[in-house]
């Protein structure tokens, strides 16, 4: 068995396991994409991973709910919308030079919109979660479709935005001229660092006290309660926090495809970054990542084969839920003890 | 102490139109092990479930070291002191045993809005833990997952995170539910240990175990305490004879420990 | 707003809720006895009306088209419960809810490659067509009616099935306890897979009567997926009765809802119903389950 008291850490005295492999190699390989694709004459891959990079955020978001948490929530891209409307909204009236709510002057400044965009989506989870969170199974999952479905029309029914069709961001975040987002390298980089930043502070969250009400949550709710933990107030703030994150990657996204739209907040959307995280592996934050690459990359290939590429993907999700339902990620052993 | 340390007054439940919980009234002293026993259909889950505040009682009183915990949830209720056991096995059963207990421990220090530091290293909880596991036993199993446990290891981790959390009243659902003879010694063994250092209102049907371990016995019947004493005086109590075996006065022999 | 309005709106509420009516009785049966989320039941809506559609241009009769777009998806179902859905009785409902996207995701497509990307017209049948004026100045389309009175049929049938028959009592029982009926030694898969395909050919038989009404195309079925998911919420979860007060409790709400509130809000009517009636009944309001 292992002996716990020699392993002070993560990255304890002994070597690498597969996992940890991966997850280095992984982070080789996306550091060393920008380079490597110019290199190659094919820049399209800085942008196709950029977008993974974005979902891969709000996927890693997800999996705190979710894989840790064992919430299924359908309103995630709710949050993510969110976070892209503030960004949308605000470049639009910074370049218009009109008043928001005849107010507040919009503005492209990143360092406000982003953080922003993260308060308004935390708030909005806050929220949702409050009602929510009373609930459990099929409620649980109905009232958070609910809610993503009345933020869906709620969006379609502003005019002013752009409605249905959605609105073109006026103007990329600028952060006082550090960055250009508008160069492809650059935003690339800004994503992932995001991620990486992000995905530090969830690793840490996720093996701390927090963490484990929220596992022992997931867990048994039930014995939680008889060893006197008031789950619902932990739950409520792991809920509020991802989705605060899920608004980051929202900011993130509306720079990423220059344009906000409220399908980027359809219920099928939650679905899809809810098949990322499956796809991947729940409960590993590196699962998420892995889940949104073979999710995008897969969409790209075969969309490139065949325009009709869902009716191939629909039974190849089937048959992960069957076959592989601990994820790719989660097809590679765990050390013990870990 | 003259003021018991948990007394029931008047509770009521009621399902539809069946009467579980028939006008109880019950107190339990400092220190002592208090056996509840009863024919099955009698109450006794009912009546663990108000008492952990699982289940809202249709009217009835609650009171805990003098104070009235009737409408308190059960994590209100673990706070002051007053901490459950479950008859079906009821831990985490993805984590290793020592996790189990930890977070046992990790309850009862105050709030866990902590978001930085590992917890599973953390010796604030580790040790404790660790202490618990070795006073039900389980020392050697710490890092064992539990569902690699045998059934009666457990049942022995099922107490040892009630432990945990430091409890002035451990309420026992039929700890040696499912146990055979050998494994139940454990953890009479384990309770008798346990004596005088915590309160306990024990469940149980094995009779055995009950006369050995109780203090005091109180008998359930259709919801209500029909008699309440001391082993011998239940053991003579010709109400609880009647209960168990209906007219028929072989009760002796079942009643002799 | 005239009198004639509201009995005009009462009756589309009407004809909405029957349809729902329709989804949700086979979706809270498969929910409440076998215990399994399926949300591929939109897509079954949509096979049934794109069946109903291409029976009728192909034969000209709506009754031969309704009646082969009830058998076929009848028979699609019970093979899609037989090949794959039986293995996710016991999987948690998470597992459920992706597979059956997933199926969703395929269905969408096939339905693209098969009859292609435009919305099919379904006219209506002749006999069928023109206005009944019940009301003294206020014509209502005989159309609507009928399947107005469909549904209605439907419900009474169904109550008799399940509170007259031998079978009924059976979905009666699984609903309420899946683990004693199977272990009273009922031949349950058979009982499953029988519920499974009734609630199928139902939600054919609603895509069926929409398919006039509506446009039949691809993802026709999505929407109306939400609409029944909230519907068998409201109701209480394995129950017919549920469902059908449920289901006329949407229709109308939505109805109405649109007709006096503005565009946005509008859309969220039959979510805050929902949220209500959880609030105050959190089971739904008539739950089936012990």
């Amino acid at each position: 068995m292992t002996d716990t008291t020699t392993m002070t850490g993560p990255l304890a005295l002994r070597a690498p396991s597969a996992r940890l492999w991966v997850v280095m190699l992984l982070a080789v390989l996306l550091l060393a994409l920008p380079p490597a694709a110019k290199a190659l004459g094919e820049p399209f891959y800085i942008s196709l991973v950029s977008r993974v990079l974005v979902f891969a955020l709000a996927a890693m978001s997800l999996d705190l709910i979710l894989g840790y948490g064992g919430l299924v929530c359908f309103g995630h891209a709710m949050f993510m919308g969110v976070g892209a409307y503030v960004v949308g909204i605000l470049a639009h009236h910074g370049v218009e030079e009109t008043l928001l709510f005849g107010l507040l002057p919009g503005t492209d400044s990143g360092w406000i919109a982003w953080p922003l965009a993260m308060l308004c989506a935390g708030l909005l989870a806050l929220a949702v979660g409050y009602i929510s969170l009373r609930t459990q199974g099929i409620y649980f999952i109905m009232i958070t479709l609910a809610f993503a479905q009345m933020a869906y029309f709620f969006f379609v029914s502003l005019r002013a935005y752009g409605g249905d069709d959605g609105l073109s961001l006026a103007a990329r975040s600028t952060f006082s001229d550090l960055v250009s987002l508008r160069d492809k390298t650059s935003f690339y980089y800004v994503a992932l660092g995001v991620l990486i930043a992000v995905g530090l502070l969830l690793w840490r969250v996720t093996n701390s006290r927090f963490g484990m009400v929220l596992q022992g949550a997931r867990a048994n709710e039930r014995r939680m309660a008889h060893i006197g933990f008031p789950v619902f107030r932990y739950r409520l703030v792991a809920f509020t926090l991802a989705g605060a994150i899920a608004g980051l990657a929202g900011a993130l996204l509306a720079n990423q495809a220059n344009f906000v739209s409220p399908a980027m907040m359809h219920w099928t959307r939650s679905g899809e970054i809810i098949v990322m995280v499956i796809l991947g592996g729940m409960g590993s934050l590196v699962g998420p990542v892995v889940g949104a690459f073979v999710f995008l990359l897969l969409e790209e290939v075969l969309s490139g084969w065949t325009e009709h590429w869902q009716a191939v993907f629909g039974p190849m999700l089937l048959l992960v839920v069957i076959y592989a339902r601990q994820g790719l990620y989660g097809l590679l052993p765990v050390r013990e003890g870990k | 102490m003259d003021r018991p340390l948990l007394k029931v007054s008047g509770l009521m439940k009621r399902f539809g139109a069946l009467v579980a919980t028939d006008n109880l009234s019950l107190d339990l002293k400092d220190g002592e092990i208090h056996a509840l026993i009863g024919p099955n259909g009698a109450g006794k889950s009912t009546l663990v479930a108000q008492l952990a505040g699982e289940l809202r009682s249709d009217a009835g009183r609650v009171e805990f070291e003098g104070t009235d915990v009737t409408a308190l949830t059960p994590p209100e209720r673990v706070a002051r002191g007053m901490v459950r056991s479950f008859q079906i096995t009821s831990v985490f059963r993805e984590f290793t045993a020592l996790a189990n207990v930890a977070l046992a421990v990790q309850a009862r220090q105050g709030h866990s809005f902590r978001f930085w530091r590992n917890a599973k290293t953390d010796p604030a909880l580790v040790e404790p833990a660790r202490r618990c596991l070795e006073q039900v036993g389980l020392g050697d199993r710490a890092d064992w997952p539990t569902a690699r446990l045998s059934y009666g290891e457990q049942r022995q981790l099922e107490i040892a995170m009630a432990l945990a959390t430091n409890p002035r009243l451990l309420l026992l659902d039929e700890p040696l539910a499912g146990m055979g003879r050998e494994d139940g010694a454990v953890i009479v063994d384990l309770l008798s240990k346990l004596r005088g250092k915590h309160t306990m209102l024990l469940i149980e049907h094995d009779m055995d175990a009950v006369f050995s371990l109780a203090d005091r016995i109180s008998v359930l019947v259709y919801g209500r305490a029909i008699a309440t004493g001391t082993p011998d005086e239940i053991r003579r109590d010709p109400d609880v004879q009647r209960a168990y075996l209906g007219e028929e006065a072989h009760a002796g022999e079942f009643f002799n420990a | 707003m005239s009198a004639m309005l509201i009995a005009e709106q009462t009756l589309n509420g009407l004809q909405l809720g029957t349809m729902l009516f329709l989804m949700a009785a086979g979706l809270t049966l498969v929910f409440g006895i076998m215990n399994l989320i399926n949300l591929a039941h939109g897509s079954l809506y949509m096979l049934g009306a794109y069946f109903a559609a291409t029976l009728f241009r192909l034969t000209g009769s709506f009754l031969l088209a309704g009646a082969g777009a009830f058998v076929g998806v009848l028979a699609l179902g019970m093979l899609l419960e037989l090949a794959v859905l039986r293995r996710f009785y016991a999987r948690d409902h998470l597992d459920q809810v992706l597979a059956t996207f997933g199926l969703i995701l395929f269905f969408n497509e096939m339905a693209r490659i098969v009859w292609g990307p435009q919305a099919v017209f379904m006219p209506l049948p002749d006999a069928l067509e023109g206005t009944v004026t019940l009301i003294p100045g206020a014509p209502y389309p005989l159309y609507r009616l009928v399947t107005i009175g469909v549904g209605l049929v439907v419900a009474v049938a169904l109550y008799l099935l399940i509170s007259r028959t031998r079978a009924g009592m059976l979905i009666r029982a699984g609903a309420s306890n899946r683990t004693m009926v199977e272990a009273l030694g009922v031949n349950i898969r058979v009982l499953y897979t029988a519920v499974f395909g009734l609630g199928a050919a139902l939600a054919a038989l609603a895509g069926t009567m929409a398919g006039p009404l509506l446009s039949v195309q691809v993802g026709m079925g999505d929407g109306v997926l939400i609409l029944t998911l909230v519907v068998i919420v409201i109701g209480g979860i394995g129950s017919i009765r549920g469902a059908f007060i449920a289901a006329l409790l949407v229709g109308l709400s939505d109805t109405f809802g649109r007709m006096l509130l503005p565009a946005a809000v509008s859309e969220m009517t039959i979510y805050i119903l929902m949220a209500a009636i959880l609030y105050w009944r959190p089971q739904g309001l008539f739950p089936a389950h012990d």
